[in-house]
């Protein structure tokens, strides 16, 4: 019973937590640049905001487009619900592992290109391109990263990777070091920040994620906004579990609950802080610099696996 | 007759297959008794083959049979065991869905005769099955040149276009290349004894020296049917230009009768096994994963696109053969099994779900004459049953759970994660590169599969024709829907797959899976242990599709905003069309782009000034300027020289003649003493 109700917070948590912790970056980035900011809540407000406008659709979109938004806000919503963020004991764990956890990221990406596609508007398939693009070389990066941490845990089933690495004696391990700047980068390719895409601009020569689900409105963008912000909270709490898990309970009674709440919640208050002083300190890549910009991750990540080979470290 | 054993039933199939070809030739034109009868009994024969092969890999029995055809004294050696029966089974239920397709496929007045068609097919399947069932050189040799043959006039059905021939004589070809390497690796196997059973070949110890001729005679023929690095640059010609259900059963189950001899030869014939074996099998086959998708992205016409996707496919299935051939050499089998059960699960897996992509792109050339990924578009409004079913195709392609591919792919990262421990070092260093290379592979995958897909059913009709274009017939939809749901079945309940491959594996390296990979349950995946990895597509689909309810249920409840349609949003100009879209070779630029090296690209880019600005780039081979093309100036050559003994006189040939004579009159005393 208790690893049901552990595994239900672990779902409930991201749904709930996801949209505050986009308020909380575009909140440190306005307050970066001198601007007053919409305040945290604000991702909340646009969400109802959204679910209770009229969709507009446009005339050619077929029934593929309408899908897309659930498929994607589910696949988002799996994923956060088979990374250990609270607690290493999740029953869903068991069915998905890392591997399986960017396979559910490549399924989001490519239900989310292929509605872009749909409609045929220069927009859209500019925006599936490039999403592609920065998909297929983000995605072996990702692995690469996850492997280098599975070797030090010898399994790819993410609860194992997290006890090896937090409770176990006190490390630090070379390769990790590697795999975590291969994060970082990893990082804000796909949740589409500064370097990469910018979430705040529709330039059309610019942008990626916004030229994607430029033809959606209503429930559908809302759904569309939320998977999103669940994306980027589940590639925190990845980034939590793989390189800063301490404090991730073991057993799922509630009081571990209780104690690992906190300590998560000052970890991604962390994250943000730092993602929006990225933000704020870099400029964005020329499209054709990005291949350059991931390379380098895909080539850090596999340099943590040499390392790791190399060092059995 | 459905309790004789497996080995007759797979015969009387076979028997079947080519008395329908024959009855094909009786009806030659006459269309619809060939497509609407001969095909769907064709079809079943697949059930049945299906269903004897699942029965022997159940029962974990091997059938032997002797059958006196062709010479005197030599006759067919037959034999069924697990591994046959695997790939049995492949062919079994690939055929039933291509058979089914190919019913309602086949349009009268198109090439081939229908009768011709019908016999060609058939014989094709029934060669096929024998190549499975050959138990010495000599029947396999028999099976495996008529397989060549028949699939050659299959490619040229369309014979009245030279292009079609060409791409026909270059498959033959290669095909004919390969099949004497192949020939000449019997010859070493059989050790100087003159028996060329494989019961012979089995006992025959021999020395590395040898051993590695035969592994690299084998590796080379086989590598050539399968299209391995450098010798793929038929399958990009020959798929294409084959009609559809036989591009299907070209590159979803013939090039894995390649495979098979693979196998064969090293796992069952050889003993030996030399860990630079493996590493060969690896490294060529990465290479030829990464060079076949990066084409794969990069091609305009969509066989051709998911010919290169093949090639990429036959790399995975090299890689983890030769991963496991590296782990055999060391003496560890488990992980020796694990790759090969991932092999094995791919190969079944990709015939899937590459024949009915194939197919779908038969049911687009039906519906729209274009082939040109620049003239397509649109289509999932018109063909609403084609796109889903490719949807699924596409899904499994990329890899993605919880489809087939990923199943294949996560026990070949499985194998690979779990490998440190190997006694030399820098075959553990290979280890992480490889890794990388097969995740980058699978996502290239993703890539090339997406602008297939949103190329040719998405967006906007490119042409005016295209919103004419009408969905599969019955038949052509109870072939897709079959291998769509075969697609979704091996994604969703891999632990009895590995059931069938565990017999199979425990043949070849003595190991199987089934036992701990079910261990946790059945619904549940854990090739080694469940601390390890674990992966529970069910639970996994029911995650997904729980949330997806859940989300659509209470968007529905809470809100009750409506739907309108209106046009899409142009950016603000005045008018927008279909042209606007990105096209195929818009969407390959990043990849032509990044991977420039790759490619010898021809480029023709339209001045600023020109009035009437045209744009094109060929994206062609590099192997064909570097290998090929020397090789054929050489032959050439060489010809020309030889040709010049022709002079077309009777009184120069009899010159000839003369000294031939006396030459041989002057060596023969030599001889005798």
């Amino acid at each position: 019973m208790s690893r049901a109700f552990s595994q239900l917070i672990s779902i409930l948590t991201p749904i709930l937590l996801a949209p505050l912790l986009l308020g909380w970056v575009n909140q440190m980035r306005a307050w970066l640049s001198n601007r007053r900011g919409p305040g945290v809540l604000q991702p909340y407000r646009m969400l109802h905001k959204l679910f209770n406008k009229d969709s507009v659709m446009a005339d050619t979109a077929s029934s593929l487009f309408r899908f897309a938004p659930y498929a994607v806000f589910g696949s988002m919503l799996l994923a956060n619900a088979i990374i250990p963020t609270l607690s290493t004991d999740l029953p869903l764990a068991s069915a998905a592992d890392a591997i399986a956890l960017v396979g559910l990221f490549a399924l989001a990406r490519i239900f989310i290109s292929l509605a872009a596609m749909d409609i045929g508007t220069a927009f859209g398939t500019l925006g599936a391109r490039r999403e592609m693009l920065v998909g297929f070389l983000a995605e072996p990066a990702l692995l690469t990263v996850l492997f280098s941490a599975s070797l030090i845990g010898q399994s790819t089933a993410l609860p194992t990777i997290v006890e090896a690495v937090a409770h176990k004696h006190f490390a630090i391990y070379p390769s990790l070091v590697f795999a975590g700047m291969a994060f970082i980068l990893v990082f804000l390719a796909e949740n589409a920040r500064v370097p990469v895409d910018n979430p705040a601009t529709h330039l059309e020569l610019t942008m990626i994620h916004e030229a994607m689900i430029l033809e959606y409105s209503g429930r559908h963008l809302a759904l569309m906004e939320w998977a999103a912000s669940l994306k980027l909270f589940a590639y925190s709490t990845l980034g939590i579990a793989l390189f800063l898990p301490w404090g991730i309970g073991q057993k799922a009674t509630p009081s571990s609950l209780l104690l690992a709440l906190p300590s998560l919640a000052l970890k991604l208050a962390l994250i943000g802080i730092v993602l929006a002083l990225v933000e704020t300190f870099s400029a964005k890549l020329r499209i054709f610099r990005v291949p350059e910009f991931l390379a380098t991750a895909f080539l850090l990540g596999v340099i943590g696996m040499l390392t790791h080979i190399l060092l059995g470290a | 007759m459905l309790n004789m054993r497996a080995i007759d039933l797979v015969l009387w199939v076979i028997g079947a297959w080519i008395a329908l070809g024959l009855l094909g030739i009786l009806a030659l034109h006459r269309f619809a008794l060939v497509a609407r009868v001969f095909f769907p009994l064709g079809a079943i024969g697949g059930l049945v083959l299906a269903f004897a092969a699942i029965r022997l890999l159940g029962s974990g029995m091997v059938d032997t049979k002797q059958l006196s055809l062709g010479l005197p004294q030599l006759p067919f050696h037959l034999r069924l065991d697990a591994l046959s029966a695997f790939f049995l089974l492949v062919i079994g239920v690939a055929s039933f869905g291509i058979s089914l397709f190919a019913a309602g496929y086949f349009r009268a007045g198109e090439g081939t005769a229908p009768g011709l068609l019908c016999l060609e097919f058939h014989f094709f399947l029934a060669s096929m099955a024998l190549v499975l069932l050959a138990d010495d050189a000599y029947a396999f040799m028999v099976a495996w040149e008529s397989m060549a043959l028949t699939s050659y006039f299959l490619v040229t059905a369309n014979h009245r276009l030279p292009k079609i021939r060409a791409a026909g004589f270059l498959y033959l070809l290669i095909a004919h290349i390969g099949a004497i390497a192949i020939l000449l690796c019997f010859g070493v196997l059989q050790a100087n004894t003159g028996d060329y059973t494989f019961a012979n070949m089995r006992v025959q110890n021999l020395s590395t020296f040898w051993a590695s001729a035969a592994f690299l005679l084998a590796f080379f023929g086989f590598g050539a049917k399968a299209g391995i690095l450098p010798l793929h640059v038929w399958l990009p010609e020959a798929h294409p230009a084959a009609p559809s259900p036989v591009s299907a059963l070209m590159s979803g189950v013939m090039i894995k009768m390649a495979i098979y001899g693979l196998l064969r030869v090293t796992f069952d014939l050889l003993h030996l096994h030399i860990w630079w074996w493996g590493v060969v099998l690896l490294v060529l086959g990465l290479t030829t994963a990464i060079f076949g998708v990066i084409f794969a992205a990069v091609q305009v016409e969509m066989k051709r696109l998911l010919a290169y996707s093949s090639i990429e496919n036959i790399g995975l299935l090299f890689t983890a053969m030769g991963l496991a051939l590296l782990f055999r050499s060391y003496g560890m089998n488990t992980l020796a099994a694990l790759a090969l059960t991932a092999c094995l699960y791919h190969v079944l897996g990709h015939a899937l779900f590459k024949s009915l992509l194939f197919l779908t792109t038969g049911s687009v050339l039906h519906a729209t004459g274009e082939r040109n990924l620049g003239r397509l578009g649109g289509l999932i409004r018109f063909m609403p049953w084609v796109a889903w079913l490719a949807l699924i195709g596409i899904l499994a392609s990329s890899g993605l759970p919880p489809f087939s591919g990923f199943v294949s792919e996560w026990l070949l990262l499985q194998s690979f994660l779990f490998t440190p421990g190997l006694p030399q070092p820098f075959l553990n260093m290979l280890i992480p590169i490889a890794t990388a290379s097969i995740a980058l592979t699978a996502a290239l995958a993703g890539y090339a599969m997406v602008k297939f897909f949103g190329v040719v059913f998405l967006g906007q009709p490119r042409e005016e024709k295209l919103s004419e274009a009408h969905d599969a017939g019955v038949f052509e939809k109870i072939g897709m829907g079959w291998l769509a749901l075969l697609t979704i079945g091996l994604g969703l309940a891999p632990n009895s797959i590995l059931h069938l491959i565990d017999p199979v594996t425990r043949g070849l390296v003595g190991v199987g899976l089934a036992h701990p990979a079910s261990a946790n349950g059945w619904w549940l995946l854990t090739p080694t242990s469940m601390v390890r990895a674990s992966y529970g597509p069910l639970y996994f689909l029911f995650g997904v599709v729980a949330a997806v309810v859940i989300a659509f249920v209470l968007v529905r409840l809470l809100y009750h905003a409506r739907l309108r349609r209106s046009a899409p949003w142009g950016g603000g100009h005045p008018w927008r069309n279909s042209r606007m879209q990105d096209t195929a070779e818009g969407y390959g630029q990043p990849i032509r782009q990044i991977f420039e090296p790759f490619f010898h690209m021809d480029r023709h880019l339209p001045r600023p000034d020109d009035n009437e600005p045209e744009y094109h780039v060929v994206v062609t081979d590099k192997f064909w300027e570097g290998i090929y093309m020397p090789i054929a100036r050489a032959t050439e050559y060489i010809s020309a020289k030889v040709g010049k003994l022709q002079q077309g006189r009777i009184s120069i040939y009899l010159l000839y003649s003369f000294v031939t004579l006396i030459v041989i009159l002057l060596l023969v005393p030599t001889a005798r003493r």
